[in-house]
C-alpha cells in the first residue's frame, strides 16, 4: 500500500508522518505542493506544519495548493485522508471537514504529551482501536481550539462522527473537547494531536499514535478484498 | 489604481481570546470604562483599473475570510462601507 503524504512550504512533521507510515507497513510517497499528481497512493496525509507560515489563516492557503485540487477530489471519491494538526486546519478550510480550529484560548502553544478517548473506531483511520479506548500522544499547537456551531456540533454527535476528544485536561478550549472528527463517509479524518510522534519508544510517549496508520493499512486491505 | 478595503472580524459569538488579553491589559493603561476589545483584520486590495467590488466580494469570500468563524465587510477606500451581503 502506498501512503502520500505531503509536503507545502512551511510543512514540519511530513518527515515524522512518512516514517510512521513506513512503520506501519507501508511505502511512503512524497507528495509536494505544487504537483497536482498523487503518484498512484491509495491514501493520503497531510502533516502538521506551518504551510505558508500559516499567513492570513492556519490552512487557509494551502487549501489553493495543486495537490490540494487532487487531494480533495480523491477524497470525495473515497480515498482515506488524514489531517494532522496543520492538516487538520487545511481540511477544513477545503470544507472537507465542517467547523475550524481557532486561536487557543488561552493564547499559549500548547506542547505536551495528552490523553484522548477515541470515540469511533468506525472510520478508515481507526478500525484498530476500539471505541472508549484511552490512548497517549504528543499535542503540539497554537491555534487547536476547534469551533462550529451548535448544530454541526450536535449533528457530529448524533453522527458519530467524533473520532476523539481530550480527556484528563483540555489543551486549547475546543468545544466538546473535540480533538478529532470525521466526515460523513469516514474516510477523511482531522485530528489535532499528532499520533506520528507516538510510534516509537525512544521517542514517543507511547506506542499508540501507530494505531492510525495500521488502521488505515487493514481498511486499504479489507476493501482491495471486497472487490 | 483603485483600492479596496475589507474587514474581517471574527463573528460575535466567536470567542476572541486575543481581544480578551488586550482587553484585560487595559486597567495597567489606567482605563477601566472598556468593556470589551474585538480584533479583526484590514486587507487593502489594489486594483490595477477600476475597483471591483464584486471580484473583490468573491476574493473576501473565498480566500480573505473564513465564513464559518468570520465576517467581512468590503468598501472602495474612503468611500461608504458596503456591507457584504453574501454569507456575512
Amino acid at each position: 500500500m502506498r501512503i502520500g503524504v505531503v509536503t507545502f512550504p512551511g510543512s514540519l512533521d511530513d518527515g515524522d508522518a512518512a516514517r510512521a507510515a513506513r512503520l506501519a507497513g507501508a511505502e511512503a510517497v512524497r507528495l509536494w505542493h505544487g504537483d497536482p499528481e498523487l503518484h498512484g497512493v491509495d491514501a493520503v496525509i497531510l502533516p502538521g506544519g506551518f504551510s505558508y507560515g500559516d499567513y492570513l489563516r492556519c490552512g487557509a492557503i494551502a487549501r489553493f495548493a495543486p495537490v490540494m485540487e487532487s487531494i480533495i477530489d480523491a477524497a470525495r471519491g473515497g480515498m482515506p485522508v488524514l489531517g494532522i494538526c496543520n492538516g487538520f486546519q487545511v481540511l477544513c478550510e477545503a470544507h472537507l471537514l465542517p467547523g475550524a480550529l481557532t486561536r487557543n484560548q488561552h493564547l499559549h502553544f500548547r506542547n505536551r504529551d495528552q490523553w484522548l478517548r477515541v470515540d469511533t473506531a468506525g472510520t478508515a483511520w481507526t478500525g484498530e482501536f476500539t471505541a472508549g479506548q484511552e490512548i497517549l500522544i504528543p499535542v503540539k499547537n497554537g491555534e487547536g481550539c476547534y469551533v462550529a456551531d451548535e448544530r454541526t456540533l450536535d449533528e457530529l454527535e448524533a453522527e458519530g462522527r467524533i473520532v476523539a476528544r481530550y480527556v484528563r485536561g483540555n489543551p486549547n478550549g475546543s468545544q466538546r473537547d473535540i480533538a478529532a472528527i470525521t466526515n460523513e463517509a469516514g474516510n477523511v479524518v482531522g485530528i489535532m494531536p499528532h499520533p506520528e510522534h507516538a510510534v516509537e519508544a525512544l521517542t514517543g510517549p507511547s506506542l499508540d499514535g501507530l494505531g492510525f496508520f495500521t488502521s488505515v493499512l487493514r481498511h486499504l486491505g479489507d476493501r482491495e478484498l471486497a472487490r | 489604481m483603485a483600492r479596496v478595503v475589507v474587514d474581517v472580524m471574527l463573528k460575535p459569538e466567536i470567542l476572541d481570546p486575543q481581544g480578551q488579553a488586550v482587553a484585560n491589559a487595559l486597567p495597567r493603561l489606567g482605563v477601566s470604562d472598556v468593556a470589551s476589545v474585538r480584533i479583526g483584520r484590514r486587507i487593502e486590495i489594489e486594483f490595477a483599473g477600476d475597483p471591483d467590488l464584486d471580484r473583490a466580494r468573491e476574493i473576501a469570500d473565498k480566500l480573505l475570510a473564513n465564513p464559518v468563524i468570520e465576517d467581512f465587510t468590503i468598501r472602495v477606500d474612503d468611500a461608504a462601507a458596503v456591507p457584504a451581503t453574501e454569507s456575512a
